[in-house]
């Protein structure tokens, strides 16, 4: 049996144990059938009885949370509350679909109710507090490490799994003690379970090695391994367990390679193995813990579970991921803006607001007894039988529908770094990139940065809205080389389909001279260069973003303008161009591109 | 719900505990945003602050928890009532109220009272969540993901502290003064300008590097989870000497002076700082004596200024695209140039 499959399944046989003080699994697969034998175990687990809801998507506020029946408040005249999928999950589990692009308001009710065990109902003349002590499955299908589940949810999950690489003949095999029974009696045991402090110690140093920010997974690490012992039906957490909880909880979560002294010699031993796509590199772990203290063994377990990926990520990049490198500090979930509705809010009629009569009826409809009764008053009795069959709307009943701004512009600047101009125009581009960020609140908008220069282009900042972020990614600015623009364009034009998958408008920002010298191969050369590079821009203007080209050489000559009109794009010659100057020629745009965005969608 | 984790047993996050208890001391100073890391414990020391705080005194029978010896700041049942005689007060805990992220503007502002409308079909007012937060705390978790409206709406009612609400013919106004105390992840997102300069004080949260400091929170923290009442029964006493601090500094804070030469120094701070408004220097000097009455010095000093100097002004620094460093550095570098090292 592989040891991804049957580390997957104990952490299945740990969140069955305690969903709620595990708060979940973070279960990164494609839909098929892994994942759902993988829930079938799960399930199996759980003892009877538990609720095991689905949270679909584009789940609404009000299902999520609960609120006014109203069919049952005006069937029995007084208010009736509803429980929401949060609340009919108390006990048990909330699997959520699609966690990756469940929207950020959805996450944060659902992490409310991980760190306080309840739901706090505000809503519809409601208030009440109930009780959602759930854990959460989350189903992570990201194609890439950008596309993950909101940080602020995973963090809260003890276990992250991956289970891409598991093949089917692998699940046929269910590893020893994962049955009902043991789980059920481990968990009657778990409360009695010590563990010495030293396992504290050692799994809080396991977690700074690794760099592992957060305290709550050294707490969660703590609770793993407590529940390990239960599992083998031990009263006291031994080194083994505590081994066994870094390696579930804290592997996947690592930034970076733990510094110990073999560190040198077992590199180029590591690698190749990782890489061997049928063989694992858990397996050697699998037979026992490795020798020598414990904050050592322990560490050593969690290193040994580190994914392949990650630990090819970690050491291209020296050993370190910088916190915010995207898919580590977590893609940040912002809403996904498709001109869904989402919800609706007490307004008045204008400004071509679209009134939600659905709503609106819903809003009156408790107040008409009321109502009526004071409209009798009013006019007497005699039109009583006539009018009591109106529904009585009044103004503050009107619910606008709100959408989500469907002008959101996600500005991907594409800055040339070749060459001895190259640190001017990057500190420009540096500073436009944060002037638009500043307003970014009210106007939702996103900004990325790709630098080019030499053999290739470079993401320098994924899309964010973050300034924090985008501190962090500018914080380095490479210069100088060849100028590769095919490159560019080819990345540029990757970004802003992925943004325009999102449902955003991207809007592309060239700042360059349009002087190619490396070809799409990375080879120098100028006119092959040249054609890869219109050849590219063709490409981008099929795709129909808008774009917009800033000539940034000294004096004006034909390149960039030839560049721009091979793209569509719009041609700005701004020699001297300054940061505030470059937000301003952006921000026209911006607004231009999500009008046509915006018509077209 | 068990009982919530003690306010003396947080270990480390000094500048965000301190800021809590100026707050406490003085709730005039304006509201608290906490920004900073996941999982450093920003809500749970925001709910510890309930159990900390010494209970006030309100006039009996009122909703909206007035205050007996206020005698302009009161709901209109209270005036007329006042009006005719004497008002009897009794002690209650001061409320925390926790505004969730899913609340609907009928229950933060108030409205009608649905099982009356809908069982006797009368007209009454049912107070939402700024009238049980009069005289306490207004707590925003991801207080970055807050709608839009709802922001709107707490600006308006933190600037006037009044709550108006006109529904179904029914016109309330009530007092509603509150501290704001908001707290999120700035990866998220930014605040929006208007709503972090409405924050007094803000405080920036780092996860703890050293592991000695790691170890013992999460030692606490495990004990609390495993035995909740024996550890809240173990830090009482604790909890009760901060308690008997921050009700000695409410006490004492009307006779800490403030002399001229602090006055000027702050001024001095906030020019060289280039903070807009005047906003930043007075929360200064009011966080400032709040630190002196829970010191029980009897005089402001240079090293109360430099205590509340970042979180009372690292939000209303101008942004300089081209200066990295964080807005803490940039106080402390003023700091050095105005009050010398």
């Amino acid at each position: 049996m592989s040891a991804a499959w049957s580390d997957a399944l104990r952490a299945a046989c740990l969140f069955a144990l305690d969903p709620a003080g595990f708060g979940g699994v973070n279960v990164r697969a494609h839909a098929g059938p892994v994942r759902d034998e993988w829930l079938r175990v799960l399930r199996s687990l759980l003892p009877e009885g538990r609720p095991f809801r689905r949270v679909p998507v584009h789940v609404t506020e009000a299902r999520l949370l609960g609120g006014l029946d109203l069919a049952a408040t005006l069937g029995q005249g007084r208010p009736v509350a509803e429980r929401g999928l949060l609340a009919e999950a108390d006990g048990g589990v909330l699997l959520l679909t699609s966690a990756e692009r469940t929207e950020r308001s959805t996450i944060a009710h659902v992490t409310a109710a991980l760190d306080t065990g309840r739901v706090v109902l505000e809503r519809d003349g409601i208030a009440s507090r109930q009780a959602a002590r759930v854990g959460i499955v989350a189903l992570d299908e990201g194609l890439d490490e950008d596309e993950q589940p909101a940080a602020a949810l995973r963090d809260r999950l003890a276990f992250h799994l991956d289970l891409r690489a598991i093949g089917y003949r692998e699940t046929r095999e269910v590893p020893a003690g994962c049955t009902p029974g043991r789980v059920d009696a481990a968990r009657r045991a778990l409360p009695d379970v010590v563990a010495d402090e030293r396992y504290a110690e050692a799994l809080c140093g396991a977690a700074l090695a690794l760099g592992v920010d957060s305290l709550r997974a050294s707490l969660l690490a703590l609770r793993a391994a407590r529940a390990l012992a239960a599992l083998a039906g031990r009263d006291a957490v031994t080194d083994e367990d505590a081994a066994g909880a870094a390696r579930l909880v804290l592997a996947s979560r690592a930034t970076r390679l733990p510094q110990t002294e073999t560190e040198e010699e077992e590199r180029p031993e590591d690698r190749p193995e990782d890489r061997e796509p049928d063989s694992p590199p858990e397996e050697r772990q699998e037979e026992g813990i490795p020798d020598g203290p414990l904050p050592d063994q322990v560490l050593e377990a969690a290193r040994a579970a580190l994914p392949a990926a990650l630990l090819d990520a970690l050491l291209a990049a020296g050993g370190a991921l910088r916190s915010g490198t995207a898919g580590k500090a977590g893609a940040v979930q912002t809403s996904r803006l498709r001109g869904r509705p989402t919800g609706a809010r007490p307004g008045e009629l204008r400004d071509g607001a679209r009134l939600n009569v659905i709503e609106t009826l819903r809003a009156a409809a408790p107040w008409q007894p009321v109502r009526r009764a004071e409209t009798q008053r009013g006019r007497g009795a005699v039109h009583r039988s006539a009018r009591s069959a109106r529904v009585e709307v009044r103004k503050s009943d009107f619910r606008i529908t709100r959408f989500r701004q469907r002008t959101e512009t996600t500005s991907i600047f594409v800055v040339d770094a070749s060459g001895s101009a190259a640190m001017h125009r990057l500190a420009e581009a540096k500073g436009a990139v944060e002037l638009l960020l500043a307003d970014c609140y009210v106007r939702r908008d996103r900004v990325a940065l790709i630098a080019f220069r030499g053999p290739g282009a470079e993401l320098l900042l994924p899309p964010t809205r973050s300034l924090v972020r985008a501190k962090r990614g500018l914080a380095q600015l490479p210069g100088g080389g060849g100028t590769p623009l095919a490159a560019a364009i080819d990345s540029s034009l990757t970004l802003a389909h992925a943004a325009r998958r999102r449902g955003e408008t991207p809007l592309v920002v060239f700042l360059t001279d349009g002087r190619a010298n490396v070809g799409r191969d990375g080879v120098g050369g100028r006119t092959r260069a040249r054609e890869d590079a219109l050849q590219a821009a063709r490409s981008l203007r099929v795709a129909g973003f808008s774009t917009l080209v800033i000539d940034t050489s000294p004096r004006a000559r034909p390149d960039a303008r030839e560049l721009a009109e091979t793209m569509a794009a719009r041609y700005l010659p701004l020699p001297q161009a300054d940061a505030a100057t470059l937000s301003r020629a952006v921000r026209q745009e911006g607004e231009l591109a999500a009008g046509t965005g915006h018509a077209a969608a | 719900m068990a009982a919530p984790f003690p306010f003396s047993a947080i270990v480390g996050q000094d500048e965000m505990k301190l800021a809590l208890m100026i707050a406490a001391v003085d709730p005039g100073v304006g509201g608290v945003l906490v920004f900073g890391d996941r999982g450093t414990g920003k809500s749970t020391t925001v709910r510890a602050l309930a159990a900390l705080l010494p209970k006030m005194r309100a006039v009996t029978g009122c909703r909206y928890g007035c205050d007996p010896d206020a005698a302009d700041d009161r709901c209109d049942e209270c005036r007329e009532r006042g009006r005719q005689g004497e008002l009897g007060s009794r002690t209650l805990p001061v409320p925390v109220v926790d505004l969730p992220l899913g609340a609907t503007e009928d229950r933060v502002v108030g409205a009608l009272d649905l099982e009356l409308a809908l069982t006797q079909g009368e007209k009454a007012f049912e107070p939402g969540l700024l009238a049980r937060a009069h005289r306490g705390f207004l707590y925003i978790d991801e207080v970055n993901l807050l709608e839009d409206h709802l922001v709107d709406l707490l600006l308006d009612v933190a600037a006037s502290g009044e709550n108006v609400v006109e529904r179904e013919g029914l016109s309330v106004r009530h007092p509603a003064r509150f501290v704001l105390i908001g707290s999120g992840n700035p990866e998220e997102g930014e605040l929006r300008p208007q709503l972090l300069d409405r924050f007094g004080l803000s405080v920036e949260v780092r996860t703890p590097e050293e592991l000695a400091t790691r170890i013992e929170v999460i030692r606490r923290r495990d004990e609390y989870e495993r035995g909740p009442a024996a550890f809240v029964e173990k830090w009482k006493r604790r909890d009760g000497r901060l308690r008997t601090k921050i009700r000695k500094a409410r006490e004492h804070i009307h006779d800490v002076a403030v002399s001229d030469a602090m006055l000027e120094q702050a001024a001095r701070l906030c020019i060289a700082l280039g903070t807009d408004g005047l906003r930043g220097e007075l929360t200064l000097v009011r966080a400032a004596r709040a630190v002196a009455a829970l010191e029980g010095a009897d005089e402001v000093t240079e090293k109360q200024l430099r205590e509340v100097a970042a979180p009372a002004l690292r939000h209303r620094l101008r942004r300089n695209p081209l200066d990295d460093s964080g807005s803490g550095v940039r106080v402390e570098r003023a700091l050095e140039e105005v009050l010398g090292t």
